[in-house]
């Protein structure tokens, strides 16, 4: 007995304690910033492996970048990768990200089905679906309900059934052969529901938007309600987003 | 000679691999691995070259640390003697290439379809309405699991034939994942594109396909890394083996309801994923390997970093895991459960820790080496009993072990010379495999040039492609609330098998 409480002290104090203000270590490619430098756009375009990135005026589709930081190591004086790990919204364009912009990406209150705040926003269930997702994503859902992250205590949880939960979480970029049981899931959860994409692949297909062995046709037919971005998305950029997602008003108050 | 002998990361002409016709090919491939445990087949494919298949077969041969390289032409539609018939290992091998071809393999006991590729020579067949083993009888009833589970992971289905409580049977159909992979690397031309969906065949081991990856391109592209490249893609490499390991550990520790271990273990990850996000900018290593170029230089300050890290988690990591080892309601639950026999794992030719925690002595780190494994004389971990038990005390032994291996190399960091250079262009008409030993074990992954040097072929090999026969084989006579466990214990990918 005495060596389990031994263990336990060990440990310390694991969990952070603001999970809305905390920093990540080291280097981290989160939001980009791109100033109005010149450089050669055609190069900088087509260096992007996710063709992500337009030209004139550049910009940067987040819901495309693989955040592989290629074009920061080729272009620093052009692109910068900031800490900054708040990147999910529930507005598609938001994502794109353009030259000399630096606002923040958030969750526009205003344009958020009114029913998610009231229903969801004190406690939130969701089923999670890997569709094609490469496990990455999936690691990183999972450990942002780890005893550090800890999602659990904002209410926010991942359940077993569809019939237990508020909406569903896709990641990966729905494939031909989940394209039918993941529309069997979402059917199975009551309304009102919410969908959310987490990661670049549920986003736009990442890599695979061109793949024949794809099919999306799912997320042309509801609406989605949160972007998660991220190649994995960091676990303090899942917890963040749906917490602006569904408290939206309660922060600001 | 009827076949070519070729070393890891080696590049030849495609023309230098002997074409042989069907039966020699069959006796010569069949006749390398019976009676030679030391040898097993890394590889066995086959791809259109104009109207005909040509099968390519590599077997890998610890002793000799060579690969045995045979090649066969076929009519596209053809029936042909099973390798099968004679030896196990090479189901998977052929049902994929029935799947895609449409060849009928003689005497194959189980020629179903693996993955459902979008290129499937019988596209009536779809993934719902896969052919499942039956048996009849009125004691029986079946349980059938996924594709979506209840848990944050990958879709893929089991059906299981239970009597009461006892599994006799479990059939594993995949396929959900499959997103076209080995097309598109043809379809997508740069180098960095194909750096980035090397990166994304599966999440959990970037660094191991991203290294094959990079071998291989290098190699094909006639370009010798320096040594500070070698150092990264080592570091990299069992630093997420050590990752995994802690992380999986946590999760046999949820499935049996030890909520302490599952806690401690869960964040003893965080630690070094971190670290490897302070090296490289993503928790998961994504953006750290690229062909020909050091893209983040290891240096002092990092090296500091780590030893913090290791002497921060090592008194931690000893704790729990002794007390993990000696408590007798985990060891009940996981001594003598899901075992898989020595001789099954040898006949199903399973890789990696999936072999050597049955005692089979397999890893590409000592019998085809390459980076520094050399320099650091690697032994392999081996267990004997092929349960559950087994496997848990592998991770944890290796990931001390790792740590050891990380604290040499960080003793004296490499010259930073990497000059970043572009690579040549691949040559013409060329073959290359590459092996790299994951955390799962033995990644392979062979590429095949035209005559302009384009990609005509990228072959990927996860090795849970021919591992997963061994969960299924792991839970039989076993209670079928111990699935969880017997899966946790191996962790194979699902995304990594249906590419």
């Amino acid at each position: 007995m005495f060596e389990l409480y031994k263990i336990v002290f060990h440990q310390g104090k694991q969990f952070i304690p603001n999970v809305t203000t905390a920093k990540v270590p080291g280097i981290f490619r989160g939001r980009p910033i791109i100033n109005s430098e010149k450089v050669d756009e055609t190069e900088l375009v087509e260096l992007c492996p996710a063709e992500a990135i337009s030209a004139s005026p550049v910009s940067i589709d987040i819901g495309k970048c693989t955040f592989c930081g290629e074009c920061a190591l080729r272009f620093p004086e052009k692109i910068t990768f900031t800490t900054d790990y708040k990147i999910s919204t529930n507005e598609r364009e938001r994502l794109i990200i353009k030259e000399g912009d630096e606002k923040l990406v958030e969750v526009n209150s205003e344009t958020v089905r009114r029913e998610i705040h009231r229903v969801f926003g004190r406690s939130l269930k969701l089923r999670q679906i890997s569709a094609g997702g490469d496990n990455s994503c999936e690691w990183e859902l999972n450990a942002a309900n780890n005893v550090q992250f800890d999602m659990g205590r904002f209410g926010i949880e991942f359940v077993a059934s569809p019939r237990h939960a508020d909406g569903i979480v896709i990641t990966g970029p729905i494939t031909e052969n989940m394209a039918e049981p993941l529309r069997i899931a979402y059917d199975a959860v009551p309304d009102p529901k919410i969908i959310v994409l987490v990661g670049t692949d549920a986003i736009s297909g990442g890599l695979f938007a061109d793949s024949p062995a794809i099919d999306r046709g799912f997320l042309d037919q509801y609406p989605v309600d949160l972007y998660i971005p991220g190649n994995p998305a960091h676990p303090l950029t899942i917890i963040n987003g749906l917490l602006d997602l569904t408290r939206k008003k309660e922060l600001n108050r | 000679m009827n076949y070519i002998r070729i070393t890891n990361h080696q590049t030849i002409p495609v023309s230098d691999i002997p074409e042989l016709d069907y039966n020699s090919f069959f006796e010569l491939n069949t006749g390398f691995i019976i009676d030679h445990p030391e040898r097993h087949c890394v590889n066995y494919f086959g791809y259109h070259v104009s109207n005909r298949i040509k099968l390519i077969c590599c077997i890998a041969d610890d002793l000799t640390h060579e690969i045995y390289v045979s090649s066969c032409s076929t009519a596209i539609q053809t029936r042909l003697q099973a390798f099968t018939s004679k030896l196990l290992c090479f189901e998977k091998f052929e049902r994929e290439i029935h799947e895609n071809f449409g060849i009928d393999f003689i005497d194959h006991p189980w020629l179903k379809p693996v993955r459902y590729a979008f290129n499937r020579a019988d596209r009536t067949k779809t993934i719902a309405n896969y052919p499942f083993f039956k048996i009849e009888g009125e004691e029986l009833h079946e349980v059938g699991v996924g594709p979506i589970h209840a848990g944050i992971i990958e879709p893929g289905h089991f059906r299981f034939i239970c009597n009461g409580e006892q599994i006799l049977h479990l059939e594993i159909q995949l396929g959900y994942q499959h997103r076209g992979l080995e097309q598109l690397f043809l379809m997508k031309k740069s180098m960095l594109q194909r750096a980035t969906l090397a990166e994304n065949i599966t999440g959990d081991t970037v660094v191991g396909h991203t290294t094959a990856f990079s071998y291989l391109w290098e190699s094909l592209c006639g370009y010798q890394a320096s040594r500070d490249v070698h150092f990264s893609r080592t570091l990299a490499l069992e630093m997420e083996r050590m990752a995994i390991h802690v992380g999986d550990l946590s999760g046999v520790c949820t499935d049996i309801a030890y909520q302490l271990g599952s806690s401690v273990y869960g964040r003893l990850r965080t630690p070094l994923i971190n670290f490897m996000q302070e090296w490289a900018g993503n928790r998961l290593s994504k953006g750290l390997i690229r062909p020909g170029r050091n893209q983040f230089p290891f240096t002092t300050s990092l090296a500091n970093r780590l030893t913090e890290t290791f002497n921060a988690f090592e008194p931690d990591f000893n704790e729990i895991s002794d007390e993990f080892f000696k408590l007798p309601s985990v060891l009940s639950r996981i001594e003598r459960t899901g075992v898989v026999t020595s001789a099954d794992v040898q006949e199903i030719g399973a890789v990696g820790m999936t072999a050597r925690m049955a005692g089979i002595n397999r890893d590409i780190r000592t019998s085809h080496p390459y980076s520094l494994y050399p320099e650091l004389k690697h032994e392999p971990i081996l267990k004997h009993h092929g349960d559950v038990y087994s496997r848990v005390q592998i991770r944890k032994l290796e990931v001390n072990q790792s740590i050891s291996y990380l604290k040499t190399l960080i003793s004296q960091l490499p010259e930073q010379i990497s000059p970043n250079a572009d690579l040549n262009k691949p040559g013409a008409n060329s073959f290359t495999i590459s092996l790299v030993e994951g955390w799962r074990g033995e990644i392979c992954h062979c590429a095949i040039t035209d005559e302009k040097g384009e990609l005509a072929l990228y072959k990927i090999k996860d090795p849970s492609f021919h591992n997963w026969l061994a969960l299924a084989l792991s839970v039989r006579n076993n209670e079928i609330s111990d699935f969880p466990i017997c899966n946790k214990s191996f962790n194979f990918s699902y995304s990594g098998h249906d590419l």
